[in-house]
């Protein structure tokens, strides 16, 4: 992936966060607790369960489709940083030996249940934390950790982190293209002036800090940046918690899947 | 109204690393002038600017704002009634959207929550950006970005504004747009540019600083149409006063 391929996602992810819907509308404290609860629900599974975990795809879908987000953007950014849980999983085929029947006659080695699990309980967190940066603006999840009592100094830091990623990133940008331009083929793009570019951009960023610092203490700055109130809890926001927690406990205690089997077993048995 | 004074008196800075930037530099803007600070690059125009706001204090000599003397104890005051706004939007655009942007300076000046956001609204109404209120610095162009970096530091009531460069690479529209904004405001306003035809309609005083010290102090349009002072410090006539037609430079 290039450069300019991977800024231009982070870009869209940012942008699709300042849509307006039914997800979009909902108070960022709701969000992120809701997405929590998903996160904790769907880890806290044992390691060989599988099928008991499809339901949980639903909220993501159900999400995506009341947020307006484009499902097979959200599918192929999982897919991008599926390397981490494929090396986190991929040696339990091979250690994990014990045999397992899946089915009538069919039999596996343990290490790939676990394995598939691994796979689908990232899948499934990993597109959970996407939709919630991609319904809820960065600044509003800043706003709604705060109030969910993170310290001040953090939530600083990633707004900080927030604000000047796309300045710094455009800069890199810049650089590199310069760099492309002049370096006709392989020359130019050896590891020698990669570090040469990495130190250029942390001078930039140290002076840029200090311009910064200056235009904060200009306004006022002593030492804490002040942030107004916005949202509300309202009723909704409430609801949804409820609604999606009360989801999440269902699909956590009962065996969903197993039901709906002997529900069409019944029909054609 | 004494209380919108500025006045540098006979004003030294050395930077630490031993470049003597201000060599004795004295002026006085009163109550509603609109000065403009022009002078080739590195003469000192920023290191002026920046001893304003008390964000470098001067080595020697006396830096007054109405009758409150620039000091380290007083800076906080100071900043209070000099605003500044930089050259680089992105840089005095640090907060993740426009509405906690403008209301930053007002709630660090303890004002209450109702009367941050009327500040907030009657500033960005003022520069024609209420629209972006809960936008991200980084979906602006940069025309409305100079407009909110203006706006952020209208919304502190200053009573002395202060710019580096307002309309420094801006489409001419959105130039002309900042233009019109400066012109509206009834502030004492000090603007350092190398845009001299802005200078000319923005200002009626200008100054011009060469190596650290002031060369020239009179009518913009006096000044401004001084060639040879002009040529002796890097700058030209403003265009609007060179007199070309596009055929005669064409020709050439």
């Amino acid at each position: 992936m290039s450069f300019e391929t991977a800024y231009s996602g982070i870009g869209r992810l940012d942008r699709l966060s300042y849509r307006d819907s039914a997800v979009h509308r909902l108070d960022p404290r709701a969000k992120v607790v809701a997405t929590s609860l998903f996160a904790v629900a769907v880890v806290s599974f044992p390691r060989y369960e599988v099928l008991s975990l499809f339901p949980f795809f639903l909220f993501p879908i159900l999400v995506a489709a009341l947020g307006d987000i484009p499902a097979g953007f959200i599918a192929r950014k999982v897919v991008a940083v599926s390397p981490f849980a494929v090396f986190v999983g991929i040696f339990n085929p091979l250690f994990d030996l014990s045999r397992v029947a899946i089915a009538p006659g069919v039999e596996i080695s343990a290490g790939w249940i676990s394995f598939a699990s691994i796979l689908v309980k990232f899948a499934l967190t990993i597109s959970a934390a996407l939709l919630l940066i991609a319904t809820t603006s960065f600044p509003g999840i800043c706003r709604g950790l705060r109030r969910l009592g993170l310290p001040a100094l953090f939530v600083s830091q990633l707004l900080f982190l927030y604000r000047y990623l796309f300045v710094l990133l455009e800069e890199a940008m810049r650089v590199v293209r310069a760099r492309d331009m002049r370096s006709f083929g392989k020359q130019g793009t050896g590891m020698k002036v990669f570090v040469r570019i990495a130190g250029t951009l942390f001078l930039r960023t140290v002076e840029r800090a200090e311009r910064i610092y200056g235009a904060m203490l200009a306004r006022g700055f002593r030492g804490d940046v002040p942030s107004m109130r916005r949202e509300t809890f309202r009723p909704s926001d409430a609801f949804f918690v409820l609604a999606s927690g009360c989801f999440f406990a269902v699909c956590r205690f009962v065996p969903v899947p197993r039901m709906i089997g002997r529900l069409v077993g019944g029909f054609t048995g | 109204m004494s209380h919108h004074l500025l006045e540098f008196k006979d004003v030294r800075f050395r930077y630490p690393d031993g470049t003597e930037a201000l060599k004795g530099v004295s002026f006085l803007v009163t109550h509603g002038e609109s000065v403009g600070i022009v002078g080739a690059n590195g003469a000192g125009k920023s290191t002026v600017l920046l001893h304003m706001n008390g964000y470098l204090l001067p080595t020697s000599g006396a830096v007054t704002v109405g009758e409150v003397p620039l000091r380290k104890e007083t800076r906080p005051d100071i900043r209070r009634k000099v605003g500044v706004v930089f050259q680089n939007p992105d840089d005095q655009l640090f907060m993740p959207t426009v509405f906690d942007d403008v209301a930053f300076g007002p709630l660090n000046l303890g004002l209450p929550p109702d009367r941050v956001r009327e500040r907030v609204h009657e500033a960005l109404r003022q520069v024609n950006a209420l629209a972006l209120a809960d936008k991200p610095p980084h979906h602006l162009s940069g025309g409305q970005k100079s407009a909110v970096a203006i706006a952020t530091v209208i919304a502190m009531k200053p009573d002395i504004l202060v710019m580096d460069e307002p309309a420094a690479s801006l489409d001419p529209k959105s130039r002309r747009s900042v233009i019109g904004l400066l012109n509206s405001f009834a502030h004492s306003k000090i603007v350092a540019s190398h845009d001299l035809d802005l200078i000319l309609d923005v200002c009626a005083r200008c100054l011009v600083i060469r190596d650290g010290a002031i060369v020239a102090d009179g009518p913009a349009h006096e000044i401004l149409s001084d060639a040879t002072l002009l040529a002796e410090n890097n700058l030209e006539l403003p265009l609007t006063l060179q007199g070309r037609t596009v055929r005669e430079g064409a020709r050439r």
